[in-house]
Order: C-alpha cells, then structure tokens, then sequence
C-alpha cells in the first residue's frame, strides 16, 4: 500500500530519494583500479579469476586508467620512490573515489619496517577500508568491496569526502 | 669446485690469495691488480669466465675482526662450460675515489655496479652511468652502510624525468638532432609505467621512438625496493625465510628452498632424503607454477584472454593444494634450516598426481591456441632476438638465457639434492627470440613434471629434519615436558641458528634463473650481510639490448615473456 505522494500518483510512478537511487547505482558499478606492485596484487589476480570471481559484486570492470576508475585498490608494498606516482594515481580520479588498502604492506609497512618503506599508505591518501593479511586471501578483498558497498550507502552525494585530507606529501 | 681450478688460477696469478670456499675459488687481489685479473679471468680460453654472476661490497665497520680496509667489494663469475666460480675480493680504500669499473668487460656490471654505489657508496672509475638505481634520487646516504640507521626513511617528492639518460642513449645509438633532420622525423617519448598494465607491476620503461620503433630506451627500477637486505641483517637466519617468500612471489616455495639450501652448505649439515625428496618435488612443482603465472600474463598481453583462464584456473587450483600441506596459498614458509617444516600430508600423492593431471591439461589447452597460431607465430618469431653472447654478457641465466641457445642449468651444471640422478632434459632455444622464451617455459613444464613424478616414485621414508639440536628445534612435546628441551627452543628462536664466521657464496635454480645468496657472517645467529643475486635483476639491466630496434609493441610482450618479478628485482 502505498502512502503520502505515491498514493496518488498510481502504480506508475516510484518515489525515492536522490541519495538513495545514487548510491544505490554506485554500490553495485565500482570500477576498481588496482595499484598492484607486490605479492598482493597476485592475490588480487586470484579474486578476479573464475573462482572467487569479482563479478558477482559488479565490480569486474578492471580500469587500466585511473581516469575511468572509483576504486582505488593498492594491493602491495609502497615505497618511497613509489610513494608520489600513487598520489599522482590517486589525484587523477575522478569524485567521488574509494580506496582500499589491501594487505599488511599498504596498511602498515608489514613486515618491511625499514628506510624504504612507506609505513602505511594513510600517510599518503586517504584511505576507506583496509584488509589485513600478508597476503589476504581473495575472500577477503571480496569482503572489503562489500564493506565500500555498505558505506556507500549511507553516504550523501552532496558531500565532498577527504576534502582536509593531509599527507606526507601534500 | 675441485683443486685443480684452484691450483690454476693460484698459478696464473701468484700475487693474489687464493682459497676454496665451497664451491667458488676466493681470490684477494689488491686493487691496483683489479682490472687485469678480471680481464685475464674474462679473456683467457682457460678461464673464460663470460658470466658475470653479481658484484656487491661489504662494510666491515661494525665486525668483530675487522679487516684493513672498511670496504670490499666481491665479483663473482661464472665458466659454465666448465662450472667453474670464481670470486674476486679487493679492500676499496677510499670509497668516494673508488675502484676500476668493470663495465667495459660484463654488462652485467652496469646494473650490478649501480646497485654497490646506490647501497654503500663506493665509486666506480669509467661507469658511464653511476647513479642510484634501487633508492630514489632524492635519498641521502648509502643505506647498507653499517652506520646508516635502518629506519631512516626519506621522502621522494618527485620522480625522476629520465631525460638526461634517454638523450645520452640516443647520442650512444647514433640518433642525433642532424640525423633526424635529414629523415625529416622527430623523436616521440613514450614511457610506460611505472604503474602501467603492460609492467605488471612496478618498472619504468622509457622509449624514444621514430614512429613505433624503439631508437632508444632506458628503464628504471627498484620501486618495490623493500630493503631486504638491511632488513636481514636483523634477523635471525629462521627469521629470514618469510622475507624470502616475498623475493619471488610466484615461487615463494623456491626462494625458502635455495635460502635454506645456502645457509646449510656453510654449516655443513646433509638434510635427510626424504627433505632432499620434498624439496625437489616442491620447487619443480613451483618452477611450473611461475611458469604458469608468467604464459597467462604474457598471452594475455598479446590479446590471447583464453589462455589465462586455461593457466590461471590451473594455478589457482594449485593453491589450493598447497595450502592444504602449508596452510597459506602464497606465501608459505616451509622450510627450515636443517629440513622442513612438515612432512607431506597423507594422502598428498595423489592430490598431487590430479593437479599434475590438471595442469597438464591446461597446458595442452592453452598449446593448442598458441602453438600452431599465425598470430602468435607472426608477433613473435624474429623479434627481439638477443644473441647469446650478449644474453650471457648482460648476466642473463635461466630460460632466457636458454632460449638463446646458451644450454646453462645449474641442476645439470651443478647438480644438487641428486639432480644427477633424474631422468629430464633442458630445453634449449634456437634463435633468442620472444617465440623462443615462451615454448621454453612450456617445455621446462612438462620436464619439471617428469621429474616430480620420478621423485615421488622413489622418496623414501623417515625424518624429515636432522637430528642436531644446535640447527632444529626439538619436538613440541620436548618442549612442554623437560627442561632441556625448553632450553634449547628458547635459545635457537632468541639467538638463532649459530653459522660460522665466514662468507660464502651458494646458487640454485630458481624459476628466472640463478638465484643466489651471497652471506657473510660473523659467528653469530643473525646473518652480517646477505645479498641476493636476483636472476630478473640482470635481465632487466639488459632489456634495452633486446627492445631496441623493435616496435613498442614488441616490448610489451617481451616484457611479460622475461617474468620481471618486482620483489626479486628490487628486494
Ligand atoms: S602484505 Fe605481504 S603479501 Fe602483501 S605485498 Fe606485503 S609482503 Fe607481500
């Protein structure tokens, strides 16, 4: 039964609200861009094979741009030298944009705590979801994109999100 | 390594010291005396060294017994025909005056060199390129120095534009700004990665094309630089093995085999048979896996989707079985110093056999579409053909450098864990073109699977660890039941596996090639210095060799056929 402006519109006609129709439509379209440079990202290669197959979470869609992107997913360790191409990546998309730090390396410099290494890439980006593991099993990336989905929905659209974000870099 | 190496090279040079360490023949040499015995080693028939395996240096600030000098720097070099190791040591006494380079005689030593300078900061007279090559430019200091603090981290704003090296690459290959006027053409610059699909992973390739042919390039690595190095020298030599996992991600199990190997050839302790066994089957188990991984890339950058999904499955599968017996898909940990970490699950064999069975099968798929393909024929036969004096004097081993027909195998060469006794052959390419590097991985497949198979025909019974308390930890229920036990856990996990002082040199086969581990210790538990001697690091230092004059395209899939695996490459 429907009540309030639907009652009178009829059975033709769905009300809803702008954030809700949104996201809704962003949840299930992510489009990752996967920062792979280590052990990680052949776990991640796992995740989009047959078997746990990505697709079933609509996010299949592998951009090789970061232009075309909305998911940020650094799978591996970041170094230094690496450290201003993954901000430059990161700038480079689009809002609004997610991102997912998966493995021990990404979140907290892992087992490399040394002069090279970047201890987390937090300091660098902002980050939505981090996986821990060394490396994580695909189920577990499969779980962080359920995790962005959720969050999504219960964002607003209106918002700027990381607008005061501020690195080591910046 | 028999004395009769030994007593000719003393003979040849009477001025050096020279003493057998396992396999490899030690000469001291002062520094003065450098160059000519590296030349004399290259060039006469008798030596013939044309492998130039890998140089490092050493600090000595902090040892116990120092030596005169604070630096050292060590080539090692190989005679394959003969498997004949030699090592070179010479003290740099002033490190910023440095010593003679030897890049006029190896390849090899353009990269190899760069990385000593990067690490320790010791010059090179007559590089041509001395500049850092694993940290980035804006780094201060030399990290592997013993007084530069390991967590010292040092922030990179920028990257580095690579113009100036692209340019002095151009003038080297002739292409200057009147010879471009006469063609009427101008150069494009063209660089990919280092975050670019076709780098799977992180390396920077940076072309200067006349439409889409390469006039130039030049690359840059060590984005993944991890600080393996550094980070091993506070280790214990157990505590090592997980780092090891992490140089070659894709034959994590190979990497644990050929440290584990290395550490126990100094101690001089035998593993058990049937840890020799385990270990044979594992790594060629895991020589197919990389294999895997590395065609699926590949053929998938030459547009063939197919082939992933028939190589991919496979190796997924795979993983499956491996966590079965180790409990984690990648990164596995397995072995120990002094055997294994567990001993093959009941029921193993035949898991094995069926994803033998499904590999196999997806090896046929995948030949089927490749093998007799006009495509992939055409993409591939004749280009970026690399001879094999040049493969060999870039340092290239392993099925690239097979691929241009130079027969080198260290598990034929060089046999270890009764290699002599198995029943395989070595593929061997015919013209060192791309084609060539593909069908050899193809091939070493189907040999690592006979040999898999005739190891678990013949593994024997009993223990999978040595029985010496002073190497491998006792039984857990020695541990909960008496003193000594507990004891002798505790010391071996605080203080580690007590080696020797010393330094030594051991290799192994690994996926890409010679995958050595160049130690030195000083008596105690955790290693003074341990280098690594990455086969994909040398091949990459020679990939221009084998792009230029090629298409950008070209590149692409050559790129993926050579298997650069980051973590290996960078450490
Ligand atoms: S978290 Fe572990 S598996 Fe992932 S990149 Fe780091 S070392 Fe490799």
């Amino acid at each position: 039964m429907a009540l309030g402006l639907e009652s009178s519109l009829g059975d033709t006609v769905i009300t809803t609200k702008l954030d809700e129709v949104i996201n809704w439509g962003r949840q299930y379209s992510l489009w990752p861009f996967v920062f792979g440079t280590a052990c990680c990202a052949i776990e991640f290669m796992s995740a989009a094979a047959s078997q746990h197959d990505i697709s079933r979470f609509g996010a299949e869609v592998v951009r090789f741009s970061p232009r075309q992107a909305d998911l940020l997913l650094v799978c591996g360790t970041i170094s230094y030298k690496q450290a201003p191409i993954l901000k430059r990546i990161y700038e480079q998309m689009p809002d609004p944009k997610w991102v997912i730090s998966m493995g021990a390396c990404a979140c907290s410099g892992g087992i490399y705590d040394n002069y090279c290494t970047v201890q987390g890439i937090d300091t660098i980006i902002p980050v939505d979801v981090f996986i821990s593991g060394c490396p994580p099993r695909p189920e577990a990336v499969l779980d962080a994109l359920i995790k962005i989905q959720d969050q999504i929905k219960g964002e607003t659209v209106l918002k700027d999100r990381h607008k005061d974000f501020k690195g080591i870099l910046d | 390594m028999n004395t009769t190496a030994l007593e000719k090279i003393q003979a040849a040079f009477p001025d050096a010291i020279c003493k057998v360490v396992l396999e490899s023949v030690v000469l001291d040499v002062r520094p003065e005396n450098l160059e000519s015995t590296l030349s004399r080693l290259k060039n006469e028939p008798e030596f013939n060294c044309g492998l130039m395996v890998d140089v490092t240096a050493i600090d000595y600030l902090e040892y116990p017994q120092p030596p005169a000098a604070r630096f050292y720097v060590v080539y090692t070099l190989r005679n394959w025909e003969k498997n004949i190791l030699v090592q070179v040591r010479t003290p740099v006494l002033d490190p910023q005056a440095g010593i003679t380079s030897a890049t006029h005689l190896w390849g090899a030593a353009l990269f190899g060199e760069r990385e000593v300078y990067d690490q320790y900061g010791i010059h090179f007279q007559g590089h041509p390129d001395l500049r850092r090559i694993l940290n980035h430019w804006q780094f201060e200091g030399h990290p592997l120095r013993k007084d530069y603090p390991i967590g010292k981290g040092q922030i990179c704003y920028e990257t580095d534009s690579l113009e100036k090296e692209i340019r002095a690459r151009l003038a080297k290959k002739g292409v200057d700004d009147a010879t471009l006027k006469d063609i009427n053409t101008q150069v494009m610059f063209l660089n990919l990665g280092p975050s670019h699909p076709a780098t799977h992973g992180a390396i920077r390739i940076l072309t200067a094309l006349d439409g889409e042919t390469i006039l130039a390039n030049v690359n840059e690595v060590g984005y993944l630089h991890r600080g393996f190095e550094k980070t091993a020298e506070n280790r214990t030599y157990n505590q090592i093995i997980p780092l090891t996992d992490r140089l070659n991600y894709c034959s994590s199990m190979l990497n644990n085999i050929a440290y584990a190997k290395a550490v126990e050839s100094w101690l001089g302790v035998t593993i058990t048979e049937r840890a020799q066994f385990m270990r044979v089957v594992l790594s060629e188990f895991y020589r197919v896996l990389d294999h895997l991984v590395c065609l699926a890339a590949a053929l998938v950058d030459m547009g063939g989707l197919t082939n992933y999904w028939y190589l991919y499955n496979e190796k997924e599968a795979a993983y499956d079985l491996i966590s079965r017996l180790t409990g984690a898909r990648l990164t596995s940990s397995f072995t120990r110093i002094g055997g294994m970490y567990r001993d093959f699950y009941d029921g193993w064999e035949k898991d094995l056999e069926v994803q033998l069975r499904g590999i196999e099968k997806g090896i046929g798929d995948s030949l089927k579409l490749v093998e007799t393909n006009r495509i992939v024929h055409d993409r591939t036969q004749g280009v970026c053909i690399l001879t094999a004096e040049t493969a060999l004097n870039y340092g290239f081993t392993g099925p690239t450098l097979r691929a241009s027909g130079v027969p080198f195998d260290l598990r034929k060469d060089a046999p270890y864990y009764n290699y002599e006794s198995f029943d395989f052959e070595v593929p061997v390419g015919s013209n060192g073109d791309i084609y060539d590097r593909f069908m050899i991985r193809f091939y070493e497949m189907a040999q690592s699977i006979r040999i898999i198979r005739q190891a678990m025909k013949h593994i024997p019974e009993g223990p999978i660890n040595i029985k010496d308390s002073q190497v491998v930890l006792p039984a857990k229920q020695q541990v909960y039941s008496n003193i000594e036990g507990l004891a002798n856990h505790f010391k071996l996990i605080f203080e580690g596996v007590k080696a020797p002082a010393g330094e030594w040199y051991d290799s192994f086969e690994a996926a890409n090639g010679e995958l050595g581990f160049h130690f030195v210790s000083d008596g105690s538990g955790k290693p003074y210095k341990l280098k690594v001697r990455p086969p994909c690091f040398y091949i990459m230092g020679g990939f221009h060799k084998m792009v230029e004059g090629n298409m950008i395209a070209d590149a692409v899939i050559n790129l993926s056929c050579i298997n650069i695996i980051g973590g290996e490459l960078d450490r």
